[in-house]
C-alpha cells in the first residue's frame, strides 16, 4: 500500500485528471437529461485537455517564448513544451464546437418533442411507431 | 442503469489509475513528450521564422494544415447550428412589451394591439423575460467593450512576440459583441453586426487563410510555405521574415473566423434561431 503512494507521490496529477474524466463519464452514461449529458461531456473533454498540458510542463521551466535574438543558442530544456498547447488550442475550439452544436441539437430535440429527459423521448418515439 | 454506470465508471478509473502508475513523473523534464519533436521546433523558431513565440509558430507554420481544418471547423460548427435552428418565418410571441422611457413604465401589449412606432424615442421593445434597466450595467459595459476590443486587438498583433494569437484575440472581439448583447437586447446588436456580416466575415477569415496557401502555391512553393511570399513583400529570398508575415496573416484570417462565428453561434442559441428576443 505504502508503495502505491510513493509511486502516485509524483502522478498525482494523473489521478485528478481521471477523476474528472470519470465524473464526466458517469455524467454522459447514467444521466437522462440531455444538457446534463451535454455538461458531462464538457467536463470530459476539459479533463483531456488539462492531461495534455500537464505532460508539457517541466519543473521549474518557463513558458515557449524564445529570446528575441536569431543567433542566441536555445536550450530546449530551458523552456516547457509547446506542442501540447498548441494541439490542446485548437482541441479548445473543437470543444466550444461540438458544444454548440449538442446545444442547438438539444434545442432541436426540445422544439419536436417538448422535453429533454431520454425516457420521455423514448416513449415518444415508440408511441409514434406503434400508430404507424 | 445507475449501478451499472457507476460499476462501468469505476472499473475504467481503476484500469486508468493502474496503468497511469507508468506514465512519467509530474514536471519530468526528460519524458518521452518533451524530448524527441519539441526541441526541434524550440530550438528553430527564430531561425526558420522570426518568431520567439513557438507556439505560434507550430500553430501557423509547422502544424499550417491543421490549424486551416481547425477554422474550418469552427465555421462548420457555426453554420450546423445555423441551419438547425435558425427558422425564417417570424413567429411573433403573444404578447410583446415596451417601456415607456421617460417614466420607466413597462407595457404589456397583447397580440392585435396597436404596438408604438418602430423607431419611437419614447417607447423600447423590451423582452418579455425583462429586468429593470439599469444605468450601471449599460454604460458599465459601453465602456468596457471599447477596451476589450482594443485589447483584442493587440493580443492578436502581439501573438508573435507574447502569449496571444487568433483564437485569442478572436474569442476575445466576439466576446466584446455578446457583451454588447448581453447588457442590451439581441435586436440592438443585431442592428450593429448583423447575421449576414457574421457569415460573411467568417467565411472570409477562412479564406484568408487558405488564400494565404494559394498565394504560395501560385508562387511556385508548396500549399502553405510561406518562404514563397517573400519577393511579393519585397524581402530576400530565404529571409525568415517572409515566414513571419504569412504567419500574421493567417492568424488574422482565423481572427475573423473565430469570432464572427462566436457571435453567430451565440446569436443563434440564445435565441433559439427567431432573432427576436435574446438573454
Amino acid at each position: 500500500m505504502e508503495q502505491i503512494f510513493t509511486a502516485m507521490g509524483a502522478k498525482y496529477n494523473y489521478v485528478a485528471y481521471i477523476i474528472l474524466m470519470m465524473v464526466g463519464l458517469y455524467a454522459m452514461i447514467v444521466k437522462s437529461n440531455l444538457v446534463k449529458k451535454i455538461i458531462g461531456m464538457s467536463i470530459f473533454q476539459t479533463s483531456i485537455i488539462l492531461f495534455y498540458v500537464s505532460t508539457a510542463y517541466k519543473t521549474g521551466k518557463t513558458i515557449p517564448i524564445v529570446p528575441y535574438d536569431a543567433h542566441a543558442a536555445v536550450q530546449a530544456a530551458d523552456f516547457i513544451n509547446p506542442l501540447p498547447h498548441v494541439l490542446m488550442l485548437t482541441a479548445i475550439v473543437v470543444s466550444v464546437a461540438t458544444l454548440g452544436v449538442a446545444l442547438a441539437l438539444a434545442m432541436k430535440i426540445y422544439r419536436q418533442y417538448g422535453t429533454l429527459e431520454e425516457d420521455d423521448i423514448h416513449e415518444d418515439l415508440r408511441s409514434e411507431e406503434g400508430k404507424s | 442503469m445507475k449501478i451499472t454506470g457507476l460499476l462501468t465508471v469505476i472499473i475504467c478509473g481503476a484500469l486508468l489509475t493502474y496503468y497511469a502508475m507508468d506514465f512519467p513523473d509530474f514536471g519530468d523534464g526528460r519524458s518521452p513528450a518533451n524530448t524527441y519533436l519539441s526541441p526541434h521546433f524550440l530550438e528553430n523558431t527564430m531561425h526558420d521564422a522570426h518568431v520567439p513565440n513557438s507556439v505560434t509558430t507550430i500553430l501557423a507554420d509547422y502544424r499550417g494544415y491543421d490549424t486551416m481544418y481547425e477554422t474550418t471547423v469552427v465555421l462548420t460548427a457555426g453554420l450546423a447550428c445555423f441551419f438547425l435552428l435558425r427558422r425564417k418565418e417570424s413567429t411573433s410571441p403573444p404578447a410583446r412589451f415596451f417601456r415607456h422611457v421617460p417614466t420607466g413604465l413597462t407595457l404589456r401589449i397583447e397580440e392585435g394591439g396597436k404596438l408604438p412606432a418602430e423607431n419611437s424615442k419614447v417607447f423600447t421593445r423590451i423582452d418579455s423575460l425583462w429586468a429593470p434597466d439599469s444605468l450601471i450595467i449599460r454604460n458599465t459595459c459601453r465602456l468596457i467593450i471599447a477596451f476589450v476590443q482594443l485589447f483584442a486587438l493587440y493580443v492578436v498583433a502581439h501573438g508573435h512576440y507574447s502569449p496571444g494569437g487568433g483564437f485569442q484575440g478572436g474569442v476575445l472581439l466576439g466576446s466584446s459583441i455578446i457583451l454588447f448583447s448581453i447588457s442590451n437586447d439581441l435586436r440592438r446588436t443585431l442592428k450593429r453586426f448583423r447575421e449576414k456580416t457574421a457569415a460573411v466575415l467568417g467565411a472570409i477569415g477562412v479564406l484568408i487563410y487558405s488564400g494565404t496557401g494559394f498565394v504560395c502555391l501560385l508562387m511556385g512553393a508548396h500549399f502553405l510555405n510561406y518562404e514563397a511570399l517573400s519577393p511579393l513583400l519585397g524581402l530576400k529570398t530565404g529571409d525568415p521574415m517572409a515566414r513571419s508575415h504569412g504567419i500574421f496573416s493567417v492568424e488574422i484570417g482565423v481572427a475573423f473566423a473565430v469570432m464572427s462565428v462566436m457571435i453567430w453561434i451565440y446569436y443563434n442559441l440564445s435565441s433559439a434561431g427567431k432573432h427576436d428576443e435574446g438573454l
